[in-house]
């Protein structure tokens, strides 16, 4: 036992010193930031150009009504001066110019001449007040058409806004909050998490075995240490470098992300109550005010779904089916190593073992769609699947001893896929020369040494 | 005293059979020959000795006594095919092998250091086993083979790849090791190697033992009673003289002293052959030709495998 510590040190201390390590367990949890930092960034930086634009109404509809903000500045212009400029757009100093046609009430069109591209946010802007003005036209004429007293009203109250809720009945009957897509979210990133991490570690101990094999050092190291106390060694220490990656990058994800929000969140607080003040018209000026509050609720309304979910549940299952996954699959990996010489032969041997965890994958998605179908409970049971199967049920609150059975087959699969690698691994670790058929491998496994 | 004992050792590879009631027996602080051609089993029989696989059938005795597992602590094991990890650096891994042969970390070090300067390979400590040549990573791996102070050594080939320097080097190291008490199982083909270092050996043919024994003793045992004899003056007719209890096998007259090579054919002694040509010229040197290993190698297996085949 004490050597197979000596074995598991060097396997994690190499490891975890080599620089592509190093940059690897920093770098990815600084993408993820980025990328989920980036785009509020990006469309937070505001358009800073001022811009002035003609407005040419003949209707009357909206004039004065435009009201300038501090960058873009709307100027009204009589006939003969948009008469001009249509001729010579570069006589006056303007932007763009908006013609309001005189049947835009009947054809909603209205249109803006440039010499220029003119922007999406320029465009948006405009679009949305014109609306919101015509909008409001319309309105008043079909009230005072018809003559319904109070019909602005009346018809105010009939917008609805409907939202079905999702409410999960705890164990002692009392509702629970809860939410079918953060549930899908966090079973898909634990899910694709525990896949990710199998196959990566998984393949390194396969690699591990196979650079022991291919320099020979194994000879003088079992004549040192049991041939299991090697393997067990290996599988141990390069699951503990999986572990200190997986724990860093959610560490430092969430450090950053939760930084780099405060110090941008600062910054947006202003924006947000500039954007109020010079926001115009008395409409958008309602949805604005109310959009903010009920935003709010609605993080809280997350936060406190998240909440719900039984987290530390989550985090054992976590690190439950990471371990157990990749034991299995690394004992497997293990036993390839081993038995080839080549890495072509190891591709050829991998893709069989491997299969069963890219189908695990493929059936994520379903899963996640009928997390207590028939297909989701078997694979969910099938120890090869069911370290991410298993990981994408949880979320939604799989029965306790689904999640009991399931862990114990894990964890009985796992002393045979030892047992089994122990045994190939023994006899293919000093085969040279010879082109392993997976019909000789399981001979192996009777060999009685 | 044995420090080592293999009796009937049994073997079997998937329907091949790699030893067949193999035994030999290593006296403590002697050298020990493990020959045999490529294939014979030897490299089966040094990892039954290493523990790395168990025989079929057979006992094993290590210091007189059935083998332990914690036997292989007192045993250094340098086999054919070496290696170390590359990207490892050297200090690093001779350290981690000394430890799991089960060497204190403080011990280990100590240890290291000695035979680092002994070597004068100390700047080497903080290099990776990538930029060593050949012969550098090959005295690393002699140093982490004997860094534990095993009673017994296992020597594969140990000389493959060596420069003749560090050949001789590694043989005085072989020999002092031997001369404070260690016993030192060697194999390899190099036949004149086994003349200068072994006392003892046994030969592997098809995975059984054909021949076992001092190393003189062997040797004299494949002696065809042939003389060499070197002389000056005139040539008689040597067949002659010596009449039909000799046979004379060559006849060198082309430089100023002669040479005959002269066997005896039945139960006739040495002086009696001395008094007849001492009748006939002046005598410079006569000596009794004693065949070498490589004879003797060459010989047995040959002969072993025209009766196999029979």
């Amino acid at each position: 036992m004490n050597k197979s510590i000596l074995i598991l040190k060097r396997e994690y201390l190499t490891r975890v010193k080599k620089k592509s390590f190093i940059v690897m367990t920093l770098l990815v949890p600084l993408m993820m930031a980025a990328l989920t930092i980036l785009p509020t960034y990006l469309a937070m930086m505001d358009d800073k150009e001022e811009r002035t634009i003609a407005v040419y109404d003949p209707t009357g509809l909206i004039l004065n009504q435009l009201e300038s903000n501090e960058f873009t500045k709307f100027h009204y212009i009589p006939g003969p001066e948009f008469q001009e400029l249509s001729k010579n757009f570069k006589s006056g100093n303007y932007y763009a110019v908006l013609h309001i046609p005189e049947n835009i009430l009947t054809t909603n069109r209205a249109e803006m001449i440039s010499d220029k591209q003119v922007t999406f946010d320029i465009k948006n802007l405009v679009t949305r007040r014109i609306e919101n003005i015509i909008e409001g036209e319309k309105r008043k004429q079909v009230i005072d058409e018809t003559g319904v007293p109070d019909l602005e009203k009346r018809l105010s109250a009939t917008k609805t806004d409907i939202r079905v809720e999702t409410i999960k009945l705890g164990e002692k009957g009392e509702a629970v909050k809860s939410s079918t897509e953060i549930a899908m979210v966090m079973g898909y990133i634990a899910g694709l998490l525990i896949y990710m991490f199998v196959f990566i570690y998984g393949a390194m101990v396969m690699r591990g075995v196979m650079e022991e094999k291919s320099n020979r050092i194994v000879e003088v190291i079992i004549s040192s240490v049991k041939p299991f106390q090697l393997l067990f060694g290996k599988i141990i220490g390069i699951g503990l470098v999986g572990l200190t990656q997986i724990v860093i990058w959610i560490v430092l994800t969430l450090v950053i992300t939760a930084g780099a929000t405060t110090f941008i969140g600062q910054g947006s607080a202003e924006t947000a109550s500039q954007a109020q003040n010079i926001m115009s018209g008395s409409q958008a000026m309602g949805q604005m005010a109310t959009a903010t509050p009920e935003a709010q609720n609605k993080v809280i309304e997350i936060i406190g779904m998240i909440g719900n979910l039984n987290i530390p549940l989550i985090i054992f299952a976590l690190f439950f089916y990471f371990i157990g996954g990749f034991i299995l699959y690394a004992s497997f990996m293990g036993a390839i190593g081993a038995a080839v010489d080549s890495d072509e032969d190891a591709q050829q041997l991998m893709m069989p073992v491997m299969m069963p965890l890219i189908f695990s994958v493929i059936l994520l998605f379903a899963v996640a769609k009928n997390p207590e179908g028939q297909l989701a409970f078997w694979a969910s049971m099938i120890p090869l699947t069911s370290p991410v199967i298993m990981m994408v049920r949880i979320p939604f609150g799989a029965p306790a001893w689904q999640i009991i059975l399931s862990m114990v087959i894990l964890l009985g699969t796992i002393l045979g896929s030892i047992w089994m690698a122990g045994k190939i691994y023994r006899t293919g670790i000093l085969m040279y020369g010879k082109k392993v058929t997976i019909k000789e491998v399981f001979k192996w496994l009777f060999y009685k040494n | 005293m044995e420090i080592f004992q293999a009796n009937n050792v049994v073997k079997e590879y998937a329907g091949h059979l790699a030893l067949s009631s193999v035994s030999i027996s290593v006296k403590e602080a002697s050298v020990f020959g493990l020959l045999g051609p490529n294939g014979a089993g030897k490299t089966t029989l040094i990892r039954i000795i290493n523990q790395i696989t168990a025989p079929d059938s057979g006992e094993l005795y290590f210091e007189g006594r059935p083998v332990k597992a914690d036997d292989i602590y007192q045993i250094g094991y340098l086999p054919e095919e070496r290696g170390l990890y590359k990207k490892m650096k050297v200090g690093e891994q001779a350290l981690y092998l000394a430890q799991l042969k089960g060497m204190s970390k403080k011990d280990a070090l100590k240890s290291l250091k000695y035979w680092f300067e002994k070597f004068e390979i100390q700047a080497w400590w903080g290099k990776k086993v990538e930029e060593l040549s050949k012969g550098m990573a090959q005295k690393v791996q002699f140093i982490t083979t004997v860094i534990h102070q095993p009673k017994l050594l296992i020597f594969d080939e140990p000389f493959s790849g060596f420069d003749p320097i560090n050949t001789n080097l590694l043989k005085n190291e072989i020999l002092e090791l031997k001369k404070k008490g260690t016993t030192i199982i060697f194999s390899t083909h190099n036949m004149s190697s086994v003349e200068e270092i072994c006392d003892h050996i046994a030969l592997i043919n098809q995975s059984k033992k054909i021949l076992d024994g001092q190393i003189d003793q062997v040797r004299e045992q494949f002696k065809t009673n042939t003389f060499e004899i070197i002389y000056r003056g005139e040539t008689p007719n040597m067949q002659h003289h010596l009449g039909s209890h000799f046979n004379v096998l060559e006849h060198d007259e082309s430089s100023h002293l002669k040479q005959i090579k002269v066997q005896f054919l039945n139960g006739n002694s040495n002086n009696e052959l001395l008094k007849i040509l001492m009748n006939q010229f002046e005598i410079v040197s006569f000596n009794e030709i004693i065949p070498s290993m490589n004879d003797v190698f060459i010989h047995v297996v040959e002969q072993n495998n025209r009766e196999n085949k029979q």
